[in-house]
């Protein structure tokens, strides 16, 4: 038993050693050309990697601290963002307040978790609380009132508020893009040119305009004594952008269907809307999640542009922090922080959307075959 | 010019016994005339068989009885219902009508069980385990039970449209229209799906089929419809049809079709 046990191990060993230099032979230096681009690249990466990194973390200051003098002059700085780390996750909002976000965000967490857990019991409540429930409970935690402390929009800002606008938009684009999709190919002629001329020139102006145009010209169209909060405008506008281009997405995925699941379920008596909600939807949704995930984290980086219209999210705190007399010249450590930031929820979500596209791959090559 | 069968102008013209009526019926794609004149009635527990050569608009004539096509003039009656604009006789019109396509159509993200239940669940509002309990019964009926849970896409063709029928039958139509059931079928699942079409047969159910199968039409048909040019040409019962066709477009179809 022992020398069974033994024996393929060292063998192993040995294996595994020559497999790796074997591996390294045939994919770096398989060629002349495959060796003078491996040692070209290596050089680069020689000369450029380890300065960066010594800049990035090993001469770095993390400690908090009153202004950039503090630092090491050869290293990054990021006390300015350790300094006021909570400016750049909640923006204004006042300190004794705010749990109530981070109740909220664990809430939201939470639910999600329960929704999206395959092994979770009850998963259907889940996603109804989230959309149904939610909303209110986490814009009454977030906005205040009834026993609350009032915590007016301008206050908000930092990455809370980019969650904010990002959630809000990523839940109004689909349905929004899902009605314009199927009003574009509606046989009612007027319906059908709305929705092309709406698709067509919201997706042929650049979002800043949007944006100064809920944030700017919106007013002037409401009567005079309603006032909408800024912010609220400004959500309004990423979710009329996110749903023309979502419309689209979605197009895309209702012209991959044949004609006969139309016909076969009108056959069996069902109405246009059930049509479309049971037979037509999940199977052309299904088709485009890349497209719709790709939308989602267009939008959510579109969040940044928020700070143009004079509502401090993510970047323009970074960028304030940086212009700041005590933090000058830090521009460098606030953009690549704020860059991470996007960078891990993109990644997460585009990660999601694969494993989610995998699951269902797995089960539709099941079910062709 | 029409020419019919003596004994079916006999049958008794009882109105209440008729389900469906096609009177003067004309439809057009843009310029293309392709129904001219159809005048159809047919009485319950009939079984139709049409057929005619490709483009004759066999698809389109059964396509216009549940209104997957328009017509544009002419009455068409089912069950004593106009087929019109007004969208509720659309509704009971095609509760009461099955269809059962070449390509099956079934729903390929639903459970072959879920294809079954659709209907029966959203369209005539009934408890969730009573249509399943239906649904086990129809599928017995087509001889797949065992089948329920799987997605269509792992099914065969035969099987796939097995389901298709079984479906149509849970809504408990009054009328079935079959297009060309069996045409997408390699050649041994043929017969699975003729046997349960046959087996249908003899419950009753009102049957219109557009099929090249002739073994079947001989068997099943009371009544066989020749088309050609978006017109019917001749409609006779089998013999007759087979034995003595009255048209020359009739006897060069059957010998083109007869002969392989
Ligand atoms: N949507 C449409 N628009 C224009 N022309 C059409 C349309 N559908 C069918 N046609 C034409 O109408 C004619 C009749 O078509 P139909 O499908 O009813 O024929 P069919 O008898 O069922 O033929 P097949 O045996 O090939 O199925 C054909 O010439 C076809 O090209
Ligand atoms: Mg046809």
């Amino acid at each position: 038993m022992t020398k069974q046990k033994t024996l393929p191990h060292q063998q192993y060993n040995a294996y595994w050693y020559q497999r790796v230099l074997a591996w390294i032979i045939r994919n770096f230096f398989s060629s002349i050309t495959n060796t003078v681009l491996t040692v070209l690249l290596g050089y680069i990466l020689y000369v450029t990697i380890p300065p960066l990194f010594d800049w990035l973390f090993i001469k770095a200051t993390f400690s908090p601290a009153e202004s950039r003098a503090a630092c090491n002059p050869d290293g990054a700085c990021w006390s300015v963002i350790t300094s006021r780390w909570e400016q750049f996750f909640y923006g204004f909002y006042p300190e004794d307040q705010r749990w109530r976000i981070n109740l909220a965000f664990i809430i939201l967490i939470m639910l999600t978790f329960w929704m999206l857990f395959k092994k979770l019991p009850a998963r259907k409540y889940a996603g109804l609380i989230l959309f149904l429930v939610s909303p209110g409970l986490c814009f009454w935690l977030f906005y205040g009132g009834w026993g609350l402390p009032v915590v007016e929009t301008g206050l908000w800002g930092g990455l809370m508020l980019n969650l904010i606008a990002g959630g809000v938009g990523i839940v109004f684009t689909l349905p929004i893009g899902v009605i314009l999709a199927l009003g574009r190919r509606s046989e009612l002629p007027v319906i059908s040119t709305f929705c092309v001329i709406f698709i067509e020139f919201v997706r042929g102006v650049p979002f800043i305009t949007v944006l100064f145009m809920s944030s700017v010209m919106l007013p002037i169209f409401l009567p005079d004594g309603i006032v909408i909060d800024k912010l609220l405008r400004a959500m309004i506008g990423i979710a009329i952008f996110g749903g023309a281009y979502m419309a689209e997405v979605v197009r895309g995925g209702l012209q991959a269907l044949s004609k006969g699941q139309y016909e076969a379920a009108y056959a069996l008596g069902l109405g246009y809307w059930k049509v479309n909600r049971l037979i037509i939807l999940p199977q052309a949704l299904r088709i485009v999640i890349p497209g719709i995930v790709n939308s989602f984290i267009s939008l959510f980086k579109d969040t940044t542009l928020l700070t143009q219209i004079g509502i401090f999210e993510l970047l323009g705190i970074a960028q304030a922090a940086t212009r700041d007399p005590n933090w000058a010249g830090l521009g460098k450590e606030g953009y690549i922080f704020t860059a991470l930031i996007f960078f891990s929820v993109c990644l997460a979500m585009s990660r999601y959307s694969l494993h989610i596209e995998h699951k269902l791959n797995q089960s539709s090559h099941k079910k062709r075959l | 010019m029409v020419l019919l069968n003596s004994d079916l102008l006999d049958q008794p013209t009882d109105n209440t016994n008729k389900i469906i009526e096609m009177v003067g019926v004309h439809k057009w794609y843009g310029q293309f005339h392709v129904l001219k004149n159809i005048n159809l009635s047919i009485r319950k527990g009939e079984r139709i068989v049409i057929c005619g050569p490709s483009g004759s608009g066999k698809s389109t004539l059964i396509r216009c009885l549940n209104r997957l096509e328009e017509h544009q003039q002419g009455d068409i009656r089912i069950n004593n219902i106009p087929l019109n604009k007004n969208l509720k006789n659309i509704e009971k019109i095609r509760q009461d009508v099955g269809m059962v396509f070449q390509q099956f159509n079934l729903f390929p993200h639903l459970t072959v069980l879920e294809n079954l239940t659709l209907a029966p669940i959203w369209v005539k509002k009934m408890p969730k385990l009573e249509s399943e309990k239906m649904a086990f019964q129809y599928l017995e009926r087509v001889k797949i039970p065992e089948q329920a849970h799987k997605y269509p896409g792992q099914l065969s063709g035969g099987q796939q449209q097995r389901v298709a029928i079984a479906r149509a039958l849970c809504m408990n139509p009054k009328v079935m229209l079959f297009d060309e059931p069996t045409s997408a079928l390699d050649p041994e699942m043929i017969k699975e799906v003729l046997d349960v079409m046959i087996e249908l047969a003899k419950t009753g159910m009102t049957m219109i089929c557009v099929t090249h199968e002739m073994g079947f039409a001989r068997t099943v048909a009371d009544r066989i419809i020749f088309m050609d040019k978006g017109e019917i040409v001749e409609e006779n019962a089998p013999e007759i049809f087979f034995n003595h066709p009255k048209s020359e477009r009739t006897k060069q179809f059957l010998g083109q079709i007869l002969r392989h």
